[in-house]
């Protein structure tokens, strides 16, 4: 639903749905005197929900429930739930149950990339509405799409006893784990979709992308000597180095009138911040993988990438990078005799972190010293990249200001979609409006 | 486990939901009861050393994805059972290659006139062309989506059936509402009846 109002320098932007974003919020801009005086990104979020639901709980439960918050990354809350309560515990995971759990982390980078670039993001770049449309015209795309997350399921199957909400985690490693014969028919369709996904990058590398720039503070894992995915310490552009036990000294976060999640700000940095595809690649390239670093040179990547609308390109890299990892997991992999290391439970607080395909995600569980949850913390990514969203989009605006509401309204959601934001994890629904009269 | 049928048609049951946004975990519910019931069946039905996980009454824990699951009793069909969040390109994989597919969601609202918590809607796509009519899922893309996709890459099943229920309540929180609670008997039983009609 769009307006115009009768003042031509003012209008107001409202459009009620904002298509193929994982969740359901709101998006509203407002313009007033040839001037973006407003941009609001109106998020409904779940983890509040979850954090309360989760206090009283065993210090076993938080991997399998907080899974649920998340369709699209629940190996993201079930890895940085378990990093946080293992701390608590003062458990190291030893090998190879670590390497497990980064095998299964890029099968989930994979499935997760995968969906976005085919059925969410590419339809923007080539002017359908969306993957229905695409698959009519180009049938053969969107299959090589579902082909690679068929790779990725499988994966999550082999390792978390099925693809959706994943049943085989548990603090300390996993119930079962699988033979190494086990994995070798999985390591045969991960070879086949590393073709896959290498032919995605040359794909998406030719898409037009419009000449965009954030310059955002980033913000990411490390893992120095591999590209971060399941685990790492904390790095920013600007020079922040921290743990995850510091997260919450560094991020703040707060409540703003118009949105059920909070927004996230680096401490004494003063603004909004990114995390995500763009942050990881531009703090991490030069640790990606030989097919990744190869194919992220060959479709014109530089070391840092700032264009949000090239996050295509960075997930598809990412994708590349997640598929050479699993293949090399896979091949080092051998069965260990327990499935899991004993993690008793002791008072204290534990802090985990790890790569969610949409940025970091950070848990804290303060546990008792029956192992009872006292209190949990889930900071998801897309409510830090909440702030970065909206200034982003107030500049996009402001330099779209000639296009008609139709359009602009189109490439206001193209711009959210850059983010891949994942609203509420678990419906989805988004309304946007656009407000252009008085 | 038929084991050696030559001519073993594919049989899907789908359930869509999120067992902690209350009626939504209804696709869930039934698929727990057919697993129950296909596990008296089937005295041999091991346990794959995973402790059935949650203690929160959640009962979307079993790994399934399993084609030998039989929920039916039949032995000419292998019954495979599907946990989906209902994002549509998952929906059309699970479904892929069926000759029957049913797929149990919840609905905030199914049918013109007042809201029935509770009440039942079945319908039936035989090799689906065009959209159906789109029952309005919690889920949003839902299945309209899925469908649409699915007859764009020619991936549906010779018959879909889609059993939706309406829902009382899709809040946060896990356990299902008085009304949609006491459709899960009749629900199963009505995803039972399609199995045996096959």
């Amino acid at each position: 639903m769009t307006h115009r109002g009768t003042h031509l320098g003012d209008r107001t932007l409202a459009a009620a749905g904002l298509a193929r974003v994982e969740g359901e919020g709101g998006m509203y801009v407002r313009v007033s005197d040839g001037r973006v005086e407003e941009v609001r990104l109106d998020i409904y979020e779940p983890p509040r929900f979850f954090e309360a639901f989760l206090a009283g709980r065993s210090y076993t439960e938080p991997p399998d429930i907080t899974a649920r918050i998340c369709g699209i990354c629940p190996v993201a809350y079930q890895t940085s739930a378990c990093w946080a309560i293992e701390a608590a515990c003062g458990v190291t995971l030893p090998e190879p149950l670590a390497g497990l759990r980064r095998l299964l982390y890029c099968g989930e980078w994979i499935s997760s990339h995968a969906l976005h670039i085919y059925m969410l993001h590419a339809p923007d770049f080539l002017g359908y509405p969306g993957a229905v449309e695409l698959a009519r015209d180009h049938r053969e795309v969107v299959e090589r799409g579902l082909s690679l997350r068929r790779a990725a399921n499988a994966l999550m199957e082999a390792i978390g006893g099925r693809s959706v909400h994943p049943v085989n985690v548990r603090v300390g490693g996993f119930y079962r784990v699988p033979s190494a014969g086990e994995l070798a028919p999985v390591a045969e369709q991960l070879a086949r979709a590393l073709d896959l996904a290498l032919e995605t990058v040359r794909w998406v590398a030719g898409f037009d992308f419009p000449d965009f720039r954030c310059d955002h503070e980033l913000l990411a894992l490390r893992q120095p000597g591999s590209y971060p995915i399941e685990a790492g310490t904390l790095v920013s552009s600007r020079g922040l180095e921290f743990t995850a036990a510091d997260f919450e000294r560094h991020v703040i976060e707060e409540q703003v009138p118009h949105s059920t999640a909070l927004h996230a700000r680096l401490a004494g940095h003063g603004g909004s911040y990114l995390t995500g595809p763009l942050a990881r690649y531009s703090l991490n390239s030069q640790w990606l993988p030989p097919a990744a670093a190869a194919a992220a040179a060959d479709a014109g990547l530089g070391p840092v990438c700032r264009n949000p609308f090239q996050s295509i390109v960075v997930r598809a890299v990412e994708t590349v990078c997640a598929i050479e990892e699993a293949l090399r997991l896979v091949r080092a992999y051998r069965q260990p005799a327990s499935p899991f290391a004993e993690a008793a439970p002791r008072a204290g607080t534990g802090h985990g972190v790890s790569e969610a395909p949409r940025g970091v995600l950070y848990h804290r569980y303060e546990l008792d010293s029956a192992g009872i949850v006292r209190s949990a913390r889930i900071i998801p990514p897309t409510s830090q990249n909440q702030a970065a969203i909206q200034d982003d989009l107030r500049g996009f605006v402001q330099d779209r200001l000639a296009f008609d509401d139709e359009r602009l309204t189109r490439e206001c959601e193209q711009a959210v979609r850059n983010y891949d934001p994942c609203i509420s994890c678990a419906t989805h629904f988004l309304r946007l409006r656009v407000d252009r009269g008085r | 486990m038929t084991g050696g049928a030559a001519q073993r048609r594919r049989v899907v049951v789908i359930g869509v939901g999120n067992t902690y946004r209350r009626d939504d975990g209804i696709g869930q519910e039934v698929l727990s009861r057919l697993r129950a019931r296909a596990a008296d069946d089937t005295a041999d039905d091991t346990a794959d050393g995973n402790p059935d996980d949650t203690a929160d009454g959640n009962p979307d824990d079993t790994a399934d994805g399993n084609p030998d699951d039989t929920a039916d009793g039949n032995p000419d069909d292998t019954v495979q059972l599907v946990t989906s969040d209902g994002e549509p390109a998952s929906l059309v994989e699970a479904w892929t290659g069926a000759s029957l597919a049913v797929v149990v969601d919840a609905v905030l609202a199914a049918a013109p006139g007042p809201p029935a918590p509770g009440r039942l809607h079945r319908i039936v796509l035989y090799r689906p062309d065009p959209v159906p009519a789109r029952p309005v899922s919690s889920h949003g893309l839902g299945l309209g989506e899925a469908v649409r996709l699915g007859v764009a890459l020619g991936r549906m099943p010779d018959r879909l059936i889609i059993h939706a229920v309406e829902a009382a309540d899709v809040g946060h929180g896990p356990g299902l509402s008085p009304a949609v609670a006491a459709a899960a008997g009749p629900l199963t039983a009505a995803v039972l009846r399609d199995l045996r009609a096959g």
